[in-house]
């Protein structure tokens, strides 16, 4: 049949295609909107399609990768990333306040970046060594695997990195069947550690983040300003929106960080309630595909790392949204796939490289 | 045990069930987490959409009030004198420079910037950190040419740029300055005022404010109404684009009485004296000269006067900033002479016929004490008539001391003497007309028979006004019709030109109203006849004027000396007076000279009249039938 064929011509290229057309549905959007919150610059989309090119490129490259190698990779790997990890906090490049970025003399390069593929990875091999439900001793030590890397990337310090890449850890644990009766017991102590966090931990324009959240309108010229704008962009922008290119907020610049972190808000301004309703159904659909993939995966290594990959990338979703229209502290995550960025763009798209190899690399077992 | 471990191994099935069971725990997680951030952007998009979409208009929707253009002001002929003009100035906008410091070289390589300059804009820099975006001056005024330099370089010169505003102008400088006055910027006590009259609102953007004369007395009329503009702002305050606006309503522009020609005789009249002129239009009052010398350009002001030229003009001892007009005092001296002999006709104690001797000097009940008369060998025998036309001092002493001060006091304030005579500016002094009540309050003194001898010729402790000169005889000119003094004509507004009606006070009115006409004759004769003392200066007139000189003593001189100008302080020397009007059968204009130390006013105040007369009907051709190609018949 020639549907047969098509879909074995993308499974031959090791691309999952409902995944990549969810995909460059988002790629298309952001471009859409980057255009819109950047002023109109051109430039600015050809940067956009040239590193959306170069991710799609990548994950082209990592689906040709059958997953058996990570799992031989996953221990090496997680290991040169730590010790990236530690060479940033002792000879890293100091930018916007923060040690996040090592120099490699050709390019710089956050470490955190491989980290998050290489937690989730590290955890998924650790766990699936033997039979899922883990034992409460693996369970620890794989907490403690998560816990290294989280903290040195908090250290940088990459508030926002540090979780997600604990939770990509702790989505493996929780897939492989974590006990709920460690759940809540985790859940009970992350919130006797806060304050812990909040005074040894956390910096002062950390806290200072939180304390906006908690009530913007304090200062808001100062740390309560992004926030405000951002909800009177997305609230002003109704449920049919502005209209592209016709949002005040952004147009007139009251919006800071529109082309990155706070693109969610642009978005909401000119295509309203029922963009944002377009938009979050593209998510959904990528993350009920994504979920699939997992759940169709042939063993214990893959499934969780598929499934700790769909449910890190909702995370990114979740956090972006969440703190742009105020439920969430402001973190620096960017919208994925929508923002204007660099190097977590394509770390994503390598992911999804990932995905997809697991999607497609099933032949030898169906043989 | 290790059998137990490699049994336990692997149960692929039970692991997919786990996975697949934890994998829909997740997915339903994940679908709760989108309904969360749903019912959230729900609340901020459609429960709070307004309030929201309120929020972001006051973002970028800034309501900019624009000043209205002040009205204009115009002579009686429609001369424009006081304008505005657009003024260009050098503004930069420091946030859209890289290199202040190199901006300012560049710039001083095409015009010349002053050190001054250069430090207040340095310091405006500092102040204005805040406000971002707003334009700092460097240069107030640009000329021309240094305007089309800056224009041709403007590529070179990011973040400046020439704005152009309306500067009031006086085009006649000095010539109208104590009758205009001026503008200069509102200072906080004008804010201040403004607050309190409740017109802040209207003032939003207005920079300058009447400070003085026909400027701030009309202010009011003047200002107009506010407009304003509202406009798109981006974050940094910048204006993208005008959304609506309602423009301003321009201020109503004043038609004046006053004629530019007349004033410009006055002026060339007074050059090198001190000194004012008072010309009043005979039918109603209206001012159509009003000047006082020195003057100075009002220009100064507008732009904001240096210390420098202020202090000069504080210390100037012809002391320009008096309105000499309105606030000189002065002794009337002979030109009430004609007022105090209607109140002797008025009162009976002297007719037209009444005779007295004038032997150079007046003694009362024969003490010792010798007022003299200005002709030291006296006038012989003289009646109101020639007491008026030679100006005998002799007779009005006697007049005066049997009228009484109190009388004379209380009709002359009738006429205007001690009183504001409600002339449109607010430099006036109502100078001062004394009584016994006067005297005891100021001195703790009594009245002596001696104060009411100098009364009666205009001296002592009476003062005025030129303008109240110039009023009293206007009354006196219409017999009794009394009109304030004013120098606005007409209100014109986008509607259309109202006359600003003439205000009148009670009219003078006299048991025996022929009494007008012997004074008034007795005036024309002091023209007409060779004996009068305003004779030489009106000869040849081709209307029939009539008047009174005066020559004002401003020191005391001894019983025995003789005054000798030559041997006086400039200073000290006597004032000359001339009031007069014309025609004298239909009184069109009233003239009031005071020319200070000048000396007798028949020769230094008298002849300025005449020149502004002959001026006034010049323009003014009387009609033939009152022409006076002869001397009418004297009585």
């Amino acid at each position: 049949m020639r549907n047969e064929e098509s879909r074995n011509i993308w499974r031959r290229i090791h691309l999952d295609l409902p995944l990549l057309s969810g995909l460059l549905a988002l790629m298309l959007l952001g471009l859409i909107v980057i255009y819109s919150a950047g002023g109109q610059d051109i430039a600015l989309i050809y940067r956009q399609v040239t590193r959306l090119g170069i991710g799609l490129v990548v994950m082209l490259f990592v689906a040709q990768i059958p997953p058996a190698f990570y799992q031989r990779w996953a221990v090496p790997l997680f290991l040169v990333g730590c010790g990236m990890l530690i060479a940033v906090l002792l000879y890293g490049h100091v930018g916007k306040g923060a040690q996040r970025w090592l120099d490699l003399g050709v390019t710089k390069f956050q470490p955190s970046e491989i980290m998050k593929l290489a937690v989730p990875i590290m955890i998924a091999w650790f766990i699936s060594r033997k039979p899922i439900p883990a034992t409460l001793t693996d369970t620890f030590i794989g907490l403690a695997l998560v816990m290294i890397p989280t903290l040195l990337i908090a250290k940088q310090p990459d508030l926002g990195t540090s979780l997600l890449i604990a939770a990509s850890g702790l989505f493996v644990l929780f897939l492989a069947g974590l006990s709920w009766r460690l759940i809540f017991a985790f859940i009970l102590s992350m919130s006797a550690f806060m304050p812990v966090m909040w005074f040894f931990i956390m910096h002062n324009y950390q806290k200072q983040r939180v304390l906006t959240f908690l009530d913007p309108e304090t200062d808001p010229l100062g740390t309560g300003y992004h926030i405000i704008q951002s909800q009177i962009a997305i609230g002003s922008g109704g449920k049919t929106g502005k209209g592209w290119l016709e949002g005040t907020q952004s147009q007139l610049e009251f919006l800071p960080e529109r082309h990155t972190d706070f693109i969610f808000a642009v978005f909401s301004e000119e295509f309203g309630l029922f963009g944002i309703l377009v938009l979050l159904a593209i998510y959904l659909y990528i993350v009920g595909r994504g979920m699939t993939i997992a759940i169709r995966a042939q063993d214990s290594f893959t499934k969780l790392l598929a499934g700790s990959i769909t449910l890190t990338f909702f995370v990114y979703v979740f956090v972006n949204i969440g703190m742009v229209s105020g439920l969430l502290p402001v973190v620096g995550v960017p919208l994925p796939l929508v923002s204007y960025g660099g190097t977590s763009m394509v770390t994503l798209m390598a992911a999804f490289g990932v995905l997809m190899a697991i999607s497609t690399h099933r032949r030898f077992l169906q043989q | 045990m290790w059998i137990k471990r490699r049994i336990a191994i692997k149960d692929h099935a039970a692991e997919a069930n786990l996975f697949a069971r934890r994998a829909i725990i997740a997915l339903i997680l994940v679908v709760i987490m989108v309904g969360l951030l749903l019912s959230n952007l729900y609340n901020l998009q459609v429960n709070k959409y307004s309030d929201y979409q309120t929020r972001a208009d006051g973002n970028r929707i800034k309501v900019q009030p624009v000043a209205p253009n002040r009205g204009l002001i115009f002579d009686t002929q429609g001369v424009l004198l006081a304008k505005n003009t657009p003024v260009h100035s050098l503004d930069i906008i420091a946030e859209d420079v890289k290199d202040i410091d190199a901006l300012l070289v560049r710039i001083k390589t095409l015009i010349e910037v002053s050190a001054d300059q250069e430090k207040s804009f340095r310091r405006a820099l500092k102040q204005n950190r805040r406000r971002r975006f707003k334009p700092i001056s460097l240069i107030d005024r640009l000329t021309d040419k240094q305007t089309a330099i800056i224009a041709v370089n403007q590529h070179l010169l990011d973040g400046v740029l020439i704005d152009a505003r309306l500067k009031r102008d006086y085009p006649y400088a000095d010539l109208l300055t104590h009758a205009l006055g001026y503008v200069a910027k509102i200072n906080p006590k004008d804010a201040a005022r403004i607050e309190a009259d409740g017109l802040d609102a209207n003032y939003a953007a207005t920079r300058d404010i009447g400070k003085l004369g026909l400027e701030k007395y009309y202010q009011n009329l003047l200002h107009g109404d506010i407009g304003y503009r509202k406009v798109e702002v981006n974050s940094r305050g910048r204006v993208l684009r005008e959304m609506e606006s309602q423009a301003p309503t321009p201020g109503n522009n004043l038609h004046l009485h006053l004629d530019i020609e007349l004033q410009k005789v006055a002026q060339q009249q007074l050059l090198g004296n001190r000194g004012a002129v008072v010309v009043l239009n005979a039918v109603n009052n209206g001012i159509l000269a009003l000047y006082s010398n020195p003057s100075y350009d009002p220009n100064l002001f507008v732009h904001g006067i240096s210390s420098k030229n202020y202090n000069a003009l504080l210390a100037s001892k012809d002391r320009p900033l008096i309105n000499r007009s309105t606030q000189g005092q002065y002794p009337p001296a002979s030109t009430i002479k004609p007022l105090i002999g209607l109140l002797g006709l008025e009162q009976g104690l002297i007719t037209e016929k009444t005779k007295m001797w004038d032997p150079g000097y007046y003694q009362i009940n024969d003490l010792e004490h010798k007022y003299r008369d200005w002709k030291k060998w006296g006038h012989g025998h003289v009646d109101i008539y020639k007491s008026l036309e030679e100006s005998c001092d002799t007779f009005f002493y006697d007049l005066a001391l049997r009228l009484g001060v109190d009388a004379i006091s209380e009709k002359m304030v009738k006429f205007g003497f001690g009183e504001m005579t409600g002339v449109d500016i607010f430099e006036e002094s109502s100078a001062n007309m004394p009584s016994r009540a006067w005297k005891a309050g100021r001195f703790r003194q009594s009245w002596y028979a001696g104060d009411t001898v100098s009364i009666g010729i205009g001296q002592g402790y009476w003062t005025s006004t030129p303008l109240q000169i110039a009023l009293a005889t206007s009354v006196l000119a219409n017999e009794g019709q009394f009109f304030e003094p004013k120098l606005l004509n007409a209100i014109e507004s986008s509607t259309g030109k109202i006359n600003s009606p003439a205000q009148d006070r009670p009219p003078i009115v006299l048991k025996h109203p022929n009494n007008w006409k012997i004074i008034k004759r007795a005036m024309r004769n002091t023209v007409e006849k060779p004996t009068g003392t305003a004779h030489k200066a009106f000869v040849d007139t081709t209307y029939q004027a009539a008047g009174k000189t005066g020559t004002g003593q401003v020191i005391a001189i001894a019983q025995d000396a003789e005054y000798d100008k030559d041997k006086i302080a400039e200073r000290h020397r006597d004032n000359a007076l001339f009031v007069g009007f014309a025609p004298f059968d239909n009184p069109k204009i009233v003239v009031a000279i005071v020319v200070e130390n000048a000396g007798g006013g028949s020769s230094n105040a008298a002849p300025i009249a005449r020149q502004i007369m002959d001026t006034y009907f010049a323009k003014h051709p009387l009609a033939a039938d009152s022409l006076i190609p002869i001397l009418s018949p004297l009585p």
